[in-house]
């Protein structure tokens, strides 16, 4: 019986045991693990509490103050601050102060941190967006975090893989953000609990990698402990640029693909060639449903970003449909790129200009109003459309408030229209 | 050990931004997080939950992010296990990570009414409403799990080893 990419990876990183299956535990290596300022304070209080004078290995451990830097408030300058003195003591090479911070797990990739064959954990439930360099990536808990800053090690259950596989070319505006709503909508939000989604067919093999890292990101709204996409020249390309460009560490990886005989707990196939941007409606992700469903929802806030789509080419997407346009009256739109590097080329390639002219703002790098941390809060009653991942009651402001989330072409239209639309009737 | 308390009732898919919104994520001390543990889901309960209380769930309870300061609210707010239809996954292992017993017990969120006094063997994974002789059986936790609870958490674990 063969095995698929992520129980190859997992059994890799799995010293002394020759054989796994689903449903064993097992004691992993990462080779990376990762904290934020909301979950990390937690962990360095878990860490110390084992008095340890190191941390596993200081290259490995990752801490990037995103979700509340710049600080909001006194309370998350104290936390942020709690990241920056233990990364100073600990000697933690790869802390991100601001000015080199960007949102985790847009950052990571972009500047090598994460290769391909890695078993990655981070304390923030969308570490599974690593996925798409064909790693596996899970999200955890700070206590988790804290026992991989001390011992390299995670406990683990192997997951069953939920194959889907897309056939078929994409029309017009839709791309990795539309596919992932898409087969949430088909999962639901527990659809694959416990459970690998590993993505794959014609229409993944000619995604560009932003588009995947979108699809990845969103495996844990259905419930899924990681989401992988095989690795093929698409992710080689990405992987050895950004060994080119940032010298880091690491510059060796492993690619791993699944055997012919793996065995997957299930198949699904969608035909994705008719396919028009989906927006899911509050206050579930797995409520997509096709963009021209949508009449008349009037949107007080756009927000453009995050890890989800807060890369370069979903700048290119909004800037596409904002040129030479102006924000609808009622309507606020927020862009954040995700990272310095994106801004820097938001700025050079004009877009950043064209969403000012707009009426726009175009904000320093932040998770910010993605978890309702800060930059762009809802108030009761108001409605967004949101590239973001999540749009829980609350999600983004007040508990009566409203998430659509979509791609960033339907966010920029509905910007401009003040009702949710489609990129093409502007 | 038995666990009584009264029965808080909850539906499916409740997440993490109901049960610690990340307006107060901005500190991780216990008793400030338990000031708002579940707040929007249901705004009265850090009032009104009582020391060994049970919050009784439908599916996937505790979804969305990996926020370990969500256990941390619920047990910090003194309820003293969560029984659910199924826990969402980051959830399930920061639980189990931190000591806050859950119980994945599909009959027993059926049956168990909001106010209900209930009864958990903690051992045994039986559950009851109060004075009832039925009972109603949890899933059994993997060896390697029932591991982590008997040291009584994982930093209590690792140390162990």
């Amino acid at each position: 019986m063969g095995y698929t990419i992520s129980e190859k990876i997992l059994l890799a990183h799995a010293p002394g045991i020759k054989k796994i299956k689903p449903g064993d535990f097992i004691e992993a290596k990462v080779d990376l693990c990762l904290g934020n300022d909301i979950t990390s304070p937690i962990a360095i209080k878990e860490f110390r509490k084992l008095g340890r004078k190191k941390v596993f290995n200081q290259k490995r451990v990752v801490l990037v103050p995103d979700h509340f830097l710049p600080a909001k408030d006194m309370k998350s300058a104290n936390q942020a601050n709690i990241l920056k003195e233990f990364a100073g003591e600990f000697g933690i090479v790869n802390y991100f102060e601001l000015g080199k911070m960007g949102v985790e797990h847009v950052l990571l990739p972009e500047r090598g941190l994460i290769m391909p064959g890695d078993l990655m954990i981070g304390a923030d439930s969308h570490t599974c967006t690593h996925g798409a360099l064909g790693a596996f990536a899970t999200g955890v808990g700070s206590t988790d975090l804290a026992y991989a800053m001390a011992f390299g090690e995670c406990w683990l259950k192997v997951p069953e893989t939920i194959q889907l596989r897309f056939t078929g070319k994409l029309k017009k505006w839709v791309g990795g953000k539309d596919l992932v709503l898409h087969a949430i909508s088909d999962l639901g939000v527990s659809g694959a609990l416990y459970k690998t989604i590993e993505f794959t067919g014609e229409t993944i093999e000619a995604l560009p990698m932003d588009d995947r890292f979108s699809m990845c990101n969103m495996a844990i709204e259905a419930g899924a402990k990681n989401g992988i996409i095989v690795p093929d020249k698409t992710t080689e390309k990405y992987v050895k640029a950004a060994i080119r460009k940032y010298k880091p560490v690491r510059k060796t990886y492993r690619l791993f693909r699944g055997d012919k005989d793996a065995v997957y707990s299930d198949i699904r196939e969608y035909n994705v060639s008719g396919l028009e941007p989906v927006v899911a409606a509050p206050h579930l992700p797995s409520n997509g449903k096709p963009v021209s469903e949508f009449q008349d929802v009037k949107v007080d806030q756009v927000v453009i970003g995050s890890c989800t789509n807060g890369r370069i080419s979903d700048f290119a997407q909004a800037a596409a449909v904002l040129k030479n346009k102006k924000v609808n009256p009622r309507t606020r739109l927020i862009v954040i790129p995700a990272t310095q590097a994106v801004y820097l080329e938001a700025v050079r390639e004009g877009y950043a200009e064209i969403f000012v002219r707009a009426g726009g703002v175009f904000c320093t790098p932040t998770c910010g109003p993605c978890l309702g941390g800060h930059m762009g809060i809802l108030s009761e009653g108001e409605t967004a459309v949101s590239t973001t991942n999540r749009n829980f009651v609350g999600r983004m402001g007040h508990p009566k408030s409203y998430v659509y989330l979509s791609n960033p072409a339907v966010a920029a239209a509905s910007a401009v229209k003040g009702v949710i639309a489609h990129p093409a009737d502007i | 050990m038995i666990l009584r308390g009264k029965v808080h009732k909850f539906g499916d898919n409740v997440n993490t931004d109901e049960i610690i919104p990340a307006r107060y994520l901005n500190v991780s001390e216990p008793e400030e997080l338990a000031k708002h543990c579940m707040e929007d889901a249901d705004p009265d309960f850090a009032g009104k939950v009582k020391e060994g209380d049970i919050i009784v769930a439908g599916e996937n309870f505790g979804c969305g992010s990996s926020r370990e300061h969500a256990p941390v609210s619920i047990k910090a707010a003194g309820v003293s296990c969560v029984i659910a239809k199924s826990f969402a996954r980051i959830f399930y292992r920061n639980a189990i990570n931190i000591g806050l017993p859950i119980f994945t017990a599909m009959e027993a969120a059926e049956v168990l009414k909001p106010d209900d006094r209930a009864e958990v063997d903690v051992g045994s994974g039986q559950i009851s409403k109060a004075k009832r002789k039925k009972t109603y059986s949890a899933e059994v936790f993997p060896k390697f799990i029932k591991e982590i609870i008997r040291s009584g958490g994982l930093m209590a674990y690792a140390k162990k080893k």
